[in-house]
């Protein structure tokens, strides 16, 4: 190490990265594209914010299954009982709070929910630790049995999900203050999707500098780049990848609650309908990256709303064609992470 | 003769041989040893599923793809044969037309996906599938002036198949040989040359070239093979094959629709099935498909007295309770995954040699 000078570089700066803006330009031109398709005004704002509240839903559940499978190359195709459980979680945690739920408070609402998602997200962090132990760790590397094996766990997680909720569909109540629209002007926007897409940035921003700006963070994006080389540098790669696991876990407990709230109504098939959205979202992101996983997010829900309401027969196809499209002009996804 | 039509690939287990023995035995004679409709139409649907699951396996056993998207085929051929013969009547015609309309559509639907997505690794594949397979499902429950929606269709078949007509006017061995038995004997004689068929193309050359890429694709393109053209034909090989595993089940209930072909839960049966028969090898579909619908038949009905024998225990009842026989054949899945890849076929395989 002490003997070879590094090689004179031209200049003691580091190269700029690019910054690659085209796919953030996406979201909009498609948000452009469908006003005069769907004509009035009003309803597009609607149908925008909805699907932005939507969006941030399914990215806070498909970023940790992203990162997850950037580092360790992991895909876990169970994600889906994480956000079921997270639910179920919530679900009784407020049946026990109704009191601060049925309150016009909106402080005690907020309080209420605010327990709720953070022992669901708990319970669900736990349960994915359990599940990185016992299920995904012997099948490191091997991808068919990765596959087979995280899909076992979801049925097996499925059906205990009956054995401990039951098996019949259950209301999920939203607290009374969240309840309703505000009325800005002609649009109505309803409540809860205004906390939706609150906690869908604070999410993602809290990843950014997370990421971006701590140590932890730092790991996390070599160990996506080059897990081997961050191993030989002598940091323990498999407790970074235990702890991304949890807290992906733990974010898809919170993306279960939110949308578990947004639908009211809860089954324990809940998670099998979100990941094919989410699945599509992380193939157009790119597998392994945050940035493009919330672009994607916002771009799948987009196509949703704006097709469910021009032509509702076709939703879930023309997220289908969108991935097709994006594929063609980025077959990596639309954030390709280097070693892919 | 029987190598022949084995194609050369014995059970190689004592064990394994009697089996599926029983097994054969037991379906060809269905309707002289049960009585009762509810035998039957478990041995029907044991045919179709051997069928479905051997093509299943031609995928994840033999090639290595993951695909999600086989209940989609499945659900093809049953539209296909389903809405034919539901629009223009019950003839002979309009069925081999229905079938090679759904094979058509199939085999160019499974080659489409194949081109898109096999480039890629196996994850992407899976994943791919699975969006597929849930568009293709939302759309046939969507164009319900077509497809019937959530409540299918149901047809009439030819009138041979229809349960008033009588083949004899004596019952041979105490069984009125009616439209039904006639009916169940053609899903038969189809799935034993679809498991034969396929038995032949796993051990050609072409089969081992797919067990070739299965377990080292870039080895096999290094020897010169084409990976992706033998992945997609594969997959469309398999494609076919589910596709007339679908007009099986629809000639024989007589009915199709999202639940009993397209569903995802049907998906998940033909991987447990798979997997827990053995990846790799056919005979694994036939014990496969047996076992699971045999349990899913009677299983509970056992787990029903379980349940009630616990009453009083704690959590025992409810983990016994007769809707959560899924549960067991999940953790016998997520169990077989790691102790035993190769399933019952492959356990017993290596016990005799």
């Amino acid at each position: 190490m002490t003997a070879a000078p590094a090689p004179a570089s031209p200049s003691d700066t580091l190269p700029a990265i690019r910054h690659d803006y085209l796919p953030i330009l996406l979201p909009v031109a498609l948000s452009a594209l469908a006003l005069p398709f769907v004509g009035n005004p009003t309803t597009w704002v609607t149908l925008t914010v909805a699907a932005l509240a939507m969006g941030m839903m399914i990215f806070v559940i498909a970023s940790g299954l992203t990162l997850v499978f950037g580092l360790m190359d992991v895909l876990n195709f169970g994600h889906g009982a994480f956000i079921a459980v997270g639910a179920y979680i919530a679900l009784s945690v407020l049946a026990l709070l109704s009191g601060w739920v049925q309150a016009d408070s909106l402080l005690w609402n907020l309080m209420a929910l605010g327990l709720a998602v953070t022992v669901a997200m708990v319970g669900t962090g736990l349960l994915g630790l359990a599940f990185e132990r016992v299920i995904v760790r012997p099948v490191y590397g091997q991808h068919l049995k990765q596959i087979l094996i995280t899909m076992g766990g979801l049925i097996v997680a499925e059906q205990l999900i009956h054995v401990i909720w039951g098996g019949d569909q259950k209301a999920m109540a939203l607290p009374a203050a969240l309840r309703g629209a505000v009325v800005i002007g002609e649009v109505a926007i309803e409540r809860f999707r205004i906390l939706t897409v609150a906690v869908g940035l604070v999410v993602f921003a809290a990843m950014l500098i997370v990421l971006n700006r701590t140590r932890i963070g730092l790991l996390i994006r070599a160990g996506v780049e080059n897990a081997e080389m961050v191993e030989a540098l002598g940091y323990r790669i498999r407790r970074l990848f235990v702890g991304v696991f949890a807290v992906g876990s733990a974010l898809a407990g919170l993306g279960g609650v939110l949308w578990a709230l947004y639908r009211e109504t809860l089954t324990a098939a809940i998670g099998g309908d979100v990941m094919v959205l989410v699945f599509i979202v992380i193939i157009i992101g790119g597998l392994g990256s945050v940035g493009g996983c919330f672009i994607g997010a916002i771009l799948v829900a987009m196509m949703a709303n704006y097709t469910a309401f021009l032509l509702p027969k076709v939703a879930l196809a023309s997220n289908i064609l969108l991935m097709v499209a994006i594929l063609m002009w980025r077959p990596q996804g639309l954030y390709p992470v280097a070693k892919r | 003769m029987l190598n022949t039509l084995l194609s050369g690939d014995y059970p190689r287990s004592r064990i394994l041989t009697g089996v599926l023995l029983a097994i054969v035995l037991g379906l060809a004679f269905a309707p002289f040893l049960f009585s009762g409709a509810a035998a039957i139409n478990t041995a029907a649907k044991v045919c179709i599923f051997i069928v479905l699951v051997a093509s299943y396996d031609l995928l994840l056993g033999y090639t290595g793809i993951v695909s999600f998207a086989h209940t989609m085929f499945f659900g093809i051929g049953g539209y296909g044969v389903g809405l034919g013969l539901y629009a223009f009547g019950a003839s002979w015609g309009v069925l081999a037309l229905g079938i090679l309309l759904a094979l058509l559509v199939g085999v160019v639907l499974a080659f489409l996906i194949g081109l898109l997505s096999l480039r890629v690794r196996a994850i992407f594949y899976a994943m791919i599938t699975l969006a597929v397979a849930s568009a293709f499902l939302i759309l046939a429950t969507q164009f319900s002036e077509y497809t019937g929606g959530e409540d299918g269709r149901s047809f009439s078949v030819p009138q041979v198949l229809r349960p008033g007509y009588r083949l004899l006017d004596q019952p041979v061995f105490g069984t009125v040989i009616n439209g039904r038995v006639l009916a169940y004997y053609l899903v038969f004689a189809m799935a034993v040359t679809l498991f034969l068929l396929a038995l032949r193309v796993v051990n050609s050359p072409f089969g081992r070239v797919l067990q070739a890429i299965r377990e080292n694709d870039m080895r096999a393109e290094a020897l010169g093979y084409r990976v992706v053209y033998y992945r997609t034909v594969a997959n469309c090989l398999a494609a076919g094959m589910a596709v007339l595993a679908g007009a099986m089940s629809a000639i024989w209930l007589r009915y199709t629709g999202p639940d009993t072909t397209l569903s995802f839960a049907i998906m998940l049966d033909i991987l447990l099935m798979v997997v827990i028969g053995g990846m790799g090898t056919l005979y694994g579909a036939v014990v496969g498909a047996t076992l699971f619908i045999v349990a899913q038949n009677y299983l509970q009905k056992l787990m029903g007295t379980a349940s009630a024998a616990t009453e009083g225990l704690p959590l025992l009842p409810k983990l016994l309770h007769p809707d959560r026989w899924l549960l067991l054949l999940g953790i016998l899945f997520v169990l077989s995954v790691y102790f035993f890849p190769t399933g019952i076929v492959g356990r017993l395989r290596g016990k005799s040699g």
